[in-house]
């Protein structure tokens, strides 16, 4: 069995229009940046527990954790799926959340 | 083309108000998400990395100038400007909203347009040679057959839940334009002996994690019996495929745990009986109005000269630019390859412009090929300068057909939930490395395939060059498999060794390429010279960096 990663943040997809969004204090967040980061199983399972009831509220659909780490000061996502996620296409650097100043902490290039 | 009778519309119809319910009742809380997702796919909707995907069949690739018009509204109103043609010809949009759905399948429906059996376990868009109509070397138009099939596949009881997907291909031309050997069931129109034209039936191609090309069915199935057969291959899939293990449930593992001999013995079996109930024959009438509607546009009687024009129109007439069957025409491949930009991508800008220049040469449909271009199939010799230079203006004239910087690549990780690597920036990447188009011609056809993930929608199997996006450990990385093809000397491509990181793929292609430069003999493609010295003097080559770097 994997062993559970150090850093967390939550996610899921908008149901009405799919849009990436992240767990931030119990309410869902455009942008990576604003999202809680959970460093204890423990509260990340409370809060991925919590999530559900968005999804039984169709709000959200799919909510899951996934691994960052902290560089620089700075919360990054490790794998490349969840930059991208976070970000936008990376072939397309003028769409999707990175086409927005506040998202300069993405590195998607290769 | 095929134009909608009242059944057709009808349909469509009352599946856009069908999928509308189903939308209001999933935000209304009566689906559960579970429940929705399987409706959502038969209506070609994903969720994807950033939002809804959603897939609109193009079949057999054929368009209208008002059908392209409406998909750039889709992609101006619903999208964010622009959408991808894949490598089943259908199109894609990455960026819709859930909500927005019903409205899209309503304008689709407008056109005659729609997504279903774009998704799930069903037959999904019958595919074509691109050049089909248009083309000296075929025996007939497939597409009619391709429409037939459609009709009778469409809702078809027995193939509504496949134990996976299943897709057809049609091809007509001694040269194999559409991969038909790596279909689950491709058809070819031939000839008998007698002069009668029939169809020829394999079964059992597919890419993904088990790759395999179609083994033949039979030589010579009689046109009236075609459906009887197919749906005699389908039964036996359908009752015979492994549903129990995800990994095997494609008619290519089936035919081939079985053997040929014993696929061949069950079809038989099934296909006698099917005809012993005469309930599913193809009447020459009903063959015959379906014909009606593919009937090629009166051609005029014109010289047959082909214009002279300027360097650039000369290149692009090399390779862009083909052999039509009417004195006076020919068939234009137009390059969604512009180096640079992401293969099969297309804005709305461009597909309304094409649709004006359609109308203004006389040009009634356009094709979009499995290999992510579109071509102009009937399009006036004379006309050729004045198309090339409006091309040139939508950065659409790029001369690259069939040439290295053709290059398939799927959506890979900058857009789908399945991927495991992205596509498109080596796909890039490796067309910036031999933008020159002098060293292009010099290196003469090579077809580089890149596939994000093993599902291999950018037919890495078959590229003369294939790359496999993989994953280790959260990173990114590519392996390079040589000597596919998907042309009538179709073939798996073999994997090399180790793969490359994002930064070495493209360096390792150019030593690839640089190799067979140096190794080919008079008048060898690259997949020929690989098929005579095979893969040790690539490999070396390929890997010679990090030889170095190892010591």
């Amino acid at each position: 069995m994997a062993a559970t990663p150090a850093l967390q943040v939550l996610t899921a997809n908008r149901l009405r229009d799919g849009a990436v969004v992240y767990w931030q204090a119990g309410v869902w967040a455009d942008e990576f940046k604003d999202a809680d980061v959970f460093n204890d199983k423990a509260a990340a399972d409370a809060a991925l527990a919590a999530a559900m009831v968005f999804v039984k509220d169709r709000v959200v659909v799919n909510p899951y954790l996934f691994a960052v780490r902290e560089e620089a000061g700075q919360i990054r996502a490790i794998e490349q799926r969840e930059i991208i996620r976070g970000a936008g296409p990376s072939v397309r650097r003028d769409l999707g959340k990175q086409a927005k100043p506040s998202m300069e902490a993405f590195d998607v290039s290769i | 083309m095929y134009r909608y009778d009242e059944f057709d519309a009808k349909f469509v119809k009352e599946r856009v108000a069908q999928f509308r319910d189903q939308v209001e009742r999933r935000l209304a809380g009566e689906l559960t998400e579970d429940e929705f997702k399987p409706l959502r796919l038969m209506n070609g909707l994903y969720l994807q990395l950033h939002a809804y995907m959603l897939r609109i069949a193009v079949p057999y690739g054929t368009l209208n100038s008002r059908q392209m018009r409406m998909l750039a509204h889709i992609a101006r109103k619903y999208d964010k400007g622009y959408g991808h043609f894949t490598t089943r010809t259908n199109m894609q949009f990455h960026w819709i909203k859930l909500v927005d759905v019903p409205d899209i399948l309503e304008d689709l429906a407008s056109v005659e347009m729609h997504c279903i059996q774009t998704s799930g376990n069903c037959i999904r868009n019958v595919t074509a040679d691109h050049f089909a109509g248009a083309t000296d070397e075929e025996i007939e138009d497939p597409r009619p057959l391709c429409e037939i099939i459609r009709q009778w596949s469409s809702l078809h009881p027995e193939f509504v839940f496949l134990a996976r997907k299943f897709k057809i291909a049609v091809g007509a031309t001694p040269h194999d334009r559409a991969a038909l050997l790596w279909h689950d069931m491709p058809v070819e129109i031939v000839k008998n002996e007698a002069g009668e034209v029939g169809y020829r039936v394999y079964a059992g191609g597919g890419m993904g994690r088990t790759p395999y090309i179609a083994l033949l069915m039979k030589d010579f199935v009689k046109r009236e019996d075609i459906l009887a057969y197919l749906e005699a291959v389908l039964r036996v899939y359908n009752q015979d495929s492994r549903r129990d293990n995800i990994h095997k449930q494609r008619i290519k593992i089936l035919v081939n745990a079985i053997g040929q001999e014993e696929m061949q013995r069950r079809v038989e079996r099934e296909f006698e009986e099917i005809k012993a109930s005469g309930s599913l024959q193809l009447p020459q009438e009903e063959l015959d109005r379906i014909r009606a509607y593919f009937a090629p546009p009166k051609f005029e009687t014109l010289d047959d000269k082909m214009p002279v024009g300027s360097y650039d129109f000369e290149n692009w007439k090399k390779t862009n630019v083909h052999k039509h069957r009417a004195p006076g025409y020919a068939i234009a491949t137009i390059s969604l390859k512009a180096i640079g930009q992401t293969p099969g991508d297309i804005s709305h800008v461009q597909m309304d412009a094409l649709a004006d220049l359609m109308d203004q040469f006389g040009i009634d449909e356009i094709r979009v090929s499995h290999e992510q271009n579109l071509v102009l199939p009937h399009a006036r010799k004379r006309d050729l300068p004045a198309i090339f230079a409006r091309l040139q203006k939508l950065d659409l004239a790029t001369p690259n057909s069939g040439l290295i910087t053709d290059i398939i690549a799927c959506p890979g990780l900058d857009y789908c939930d399945l991927a495991n690597a992205r596509s498109i920036p080596i796909a890039k990447d490796i067309a910036k490395r031999f933008e020159n188009l002098d060293r292009q011609h010099d290196i003469g056809e090579l077809k580089i395939k890149i596939s994000g993930c093993i599902n291999a929608c950018g037919h890495h199997h078959a590229g003369h060059i294939g790359i496999l996006g993989v994953d280790k450990k959260g990173v990114e990385y590519y392996q390079i498999l040589l000597g596919g093809s998907g042309a009538e000397d179709a073939s798996v491509g073999n994997i090399m060794g180790p793969g490359f990181s994002a930064h070495d793929i493209g360096p390792a292609v150019e030593r690839v390429v640089d190799t067979y430069v140096k190794l080919r003999q008079s008048g060898e493609r690259f997949l020929d010279t690989y098929r005579r010295v095979g893969m040790e003097p690539f490999k070396n080559m390929a890997y010679l960096e990090q030889m170095y770097a190892a010591h």
